[in-house]
């Protein structure tokens, strides 16, 4: 499984994740985001930096709660708080933006 | 990840039992584990995910000896049924989902007939007469949709005349499963993270490190008083053992927040264990005793490691059943154990407390000595109802009465609210509903049974919403608040409605200023 764009190709998994993190690039997030029908925005962008720099950190996404604060602090207050997040990402901020981020999806009981 | 494509059942007010539909549900099935997944968790693999192994034929009829051979319950619920048909209309999946092969009794014949042939004088030799059927790959496949398709819950088992429990037979069916290459990917990839890094989530110590920093970062914002979430205190007197969900997801992470409080206030020493960074214990869904065991082992090496006296498991409710069930023999924790190694741990541990103690449990305590002060005014803008998590209501018990698993969680809330309404009793205690997405079933490939599964506990919760405007839903396990979190907007209700015992304690409980 996976896809292709511009000769290259990305491998994912039954769910459309990517399954290699280093090939990850801005070219995949763009046609991530149009698989899980996100329009990227800005504010989708710094949410998707967001988690790739924490992941980088901690070798794990961040949780709903680090990521509403980062947002908050980063894009003011209004903005820190999961309705905001599932504004941005419908079906899951965790879930959706981790897919768009190239990040492995979040399991467990949650 | 489109919008799903099926029909929400519409509630109507009452639990209805549907006409039977065959194959309603035969095309749900999750996505099978690839070798990589299965092997880090002992099993073997296909070159693609679910493709048997080489003599998989024999090899699950070997299993399925082995395994009748180790558990004489097993045996039994093989012979006792007489297909009476008392448990046909009390799966929530088969409520849900109206297919045949959702009937606890049918979901058992799935193995029961492969039994009759291969293990029974009539099945062998007249098949036909007994119902006794070959394992081909078609019933193969039957067994590993219909054996996900059922949560392991045992409300089937507690209307059934005999006893028979459908959960241990979907156990036994996934551990032949697994031994024949076909295991599934959502609980073995989680069983395997537990293995490698210590938690379901694959958390690491300093990612749980840093989530614990925020959030007390949060709790003296908020209540001005410095509540801390301790890691790795060696020396600490409670060790508590709770989901990785409560470090990372909503609402789960406000329950956390609540047991901070709880310990604060009441002066309890206690720390949380990296390495026994989760109560969860998927190998039980498998059925596997050896994954089953090597979870609970890193419990019993954090209590050692850390020195603790006690042992309190938080809001989980398949954690609360093999900690309270099974804890005492895979482990050492629990009284009973006269052997060198439950020996080494109890000495260990207080002897004045149950080891191990539910978080509902320790809780109620203090409220009852006085020792926790609350404002339940706090909670007014609550109308409160309480869902019985199946493997607490019926793999567990709590306190030391009988029924002491449903009264103490509901004292604990009726200490912290004004506004309690049960739902109706049909629907909680003994025979409560499966929130739909418990026993290794919440998984997004599994999204449409785990909607029509909760229909049955959605029609209870509409009909307090609507006769008491209850608008929280008040929950004791991670999967519970996850599921519900995911669904109920399915069936027209906030997602803002789910949350759990201890966040309605964290919203009451007074916390005192130090002093200045």
């Amino acid at each position: 499984m996976g896809f292709e764009i511009n000769g290259k190709t990305y491998e994912t998994d039954e769910e459309g994740y990517l399954v290699n993190l280093a090939e990850w690039d801005e070219e995949a997030a763009k046609y991530l985001a149009i698989e899980e029908k996100v329009d990227m925005t800005e504010s989708h962008w710094e949410v998707v930096n967001f988690l790739r720099e924490y992941y980088n950190d901690y070798q794990i996404a961040p949780a709903v709660r680090v990521l509403t604060k980062a947002i908050g602090k980063k894009l003011g207050p209004e903005k820190g708080n999961s309705k905001y997040l599932y504004e941005l990402f419908p079906y899951g901020p965790a879930k959706q933006a981790c897919k768009i981020a190239g990040l492995p999806k979040p399991t467990g009981c949650i | 990840m489109a919008a799903p494509q099926f029909e929400v059942p519409k509630l109507t007010g009452n639990i209805e039992i549907p006409a039977v539909k065959a194959d309603a549900s035969a095309h749900i099935k999750s996505f099978p584990a690839n070798a990589g997944i299965q092997e880090i968790i002992g099993f073997p693999g296909g070159a693609e995910p679910g493709e048997l192994v080489d003599g998989w034929h024999d090899k699950a009829i070997a299993k399925m000896g082995d395994l009748l051979g180790r558990y004489r319950s097993l045996q039994v619920f093989m012979d006792a049924c007489v297909h009476c048909g008392a448990c046909t209309d009390k799966c929530h999946y088969f409520i849900g989902t109206g297919d045949p092969k959702n009937m606890p009794v049918a979901r058992q014949e799935l193995m029961r007939s492969v039994y009759r042939r291969h293990f029974t004088f009539a099945g062998k030799y007249f098949p036909s007469l007994v119902g006794a059927k070959d394992l081909t790959k078609e019933v193969v496949e039957d067994w590993y949709k219909y054996y996900y398709q059922c949560s392991e819950c045992r409300r089937c088992s507690v209307f059934c005349p005999y006893g028979i429990d459908t959960a241990e037979v979907t156990m036994a069916g996934r551990e032949i499963l697994d031994t024949i290459g076909y295991g599934q990917k959502y609980t073995n990839e989680i069983m395997g993270k537990l293995h490698k890094i210590g938690n379901n989530l694959g958390l690491p110590g300093p990612a749980l490190q840093d989530t614990l920093e925020g959030l007390e970062e949060d709790m003296l914002d908020a209540t001005g008083v410095a509540v801390k979430l301790p890691l790795d205190v060696e020396g600490a007197e409670v060790l508590l053992v709770t989901p990785s969900a409560d470090f990372f997801a909503e609402p789960h992470v406000e329950s956390l927040m609540g047991y901070g409080k709880v310990f604060h206030a009441s002066g309890t020493s206690w720390t949380l264990s990296s390495k026994a960074s989760e109560a969860g214990n998927f190998g039980m869904f498998i059925g596997s005793y050896e994954n089953t065991r090597r979870a609970a082992m890193r419990i019993r090496e954090a209590a050692l490691e850390l020195g603790v006296k006690r042992i309190v498991v938080g809001e989980c409710g398949h954690a609360w059943r093999v900690a309270y069930s099974f804890w005492n023999t895979l482990v050492g924790v629990g009284a009973g154990g006269a052997d060198p190694f439950s020996i080494e741990l109890q000495k260990q541990l207080d002897p004045r407390y149950p080891a191990p103690q539910h978080i509902c449990e320790f809780t109620n305590d203090l409220i009852k000595q006085g020792k926790l002060k609350f404002d339940k005014s706090l909670n007014d803008h609550r109308v409160v109802t309480f869902h019985d998590s199946c493997n607490v209501a019926r793999g567990s018990r709590m306190g030391d009465i009988p029924g002491g698993q449903f009264i103490i969680p509901r004292e604990v809330i009726k200490a912290v609210v004004n506004n309690y309404h049960d739902m109706a009793e049909e629907t909680i205690g003994e025979s409560t509903f499966c929130c739909g997405g418990g026993g290794g079933l919440l998984t997004d490939d599994l999204l449409e049974l785990r909607v029509k599964g909760a229909l049955p506990r959605m029609e209870a919760l509409n009909n307090v919403v609507e006769e008491h405007k209850v608008n929280f839903l008040a929950l004791i396990c991670a999967i519970c608040k996850a599921q519900f979190n995911k669904v109920v907007p399915f069936y027209g209700f906030d997602m803002s409605m789910v949350g759990g015992v201890h966040q309605l304690v964290s919203t009451a409980i007074l916390l005192e200023k130090e002093e200045e």
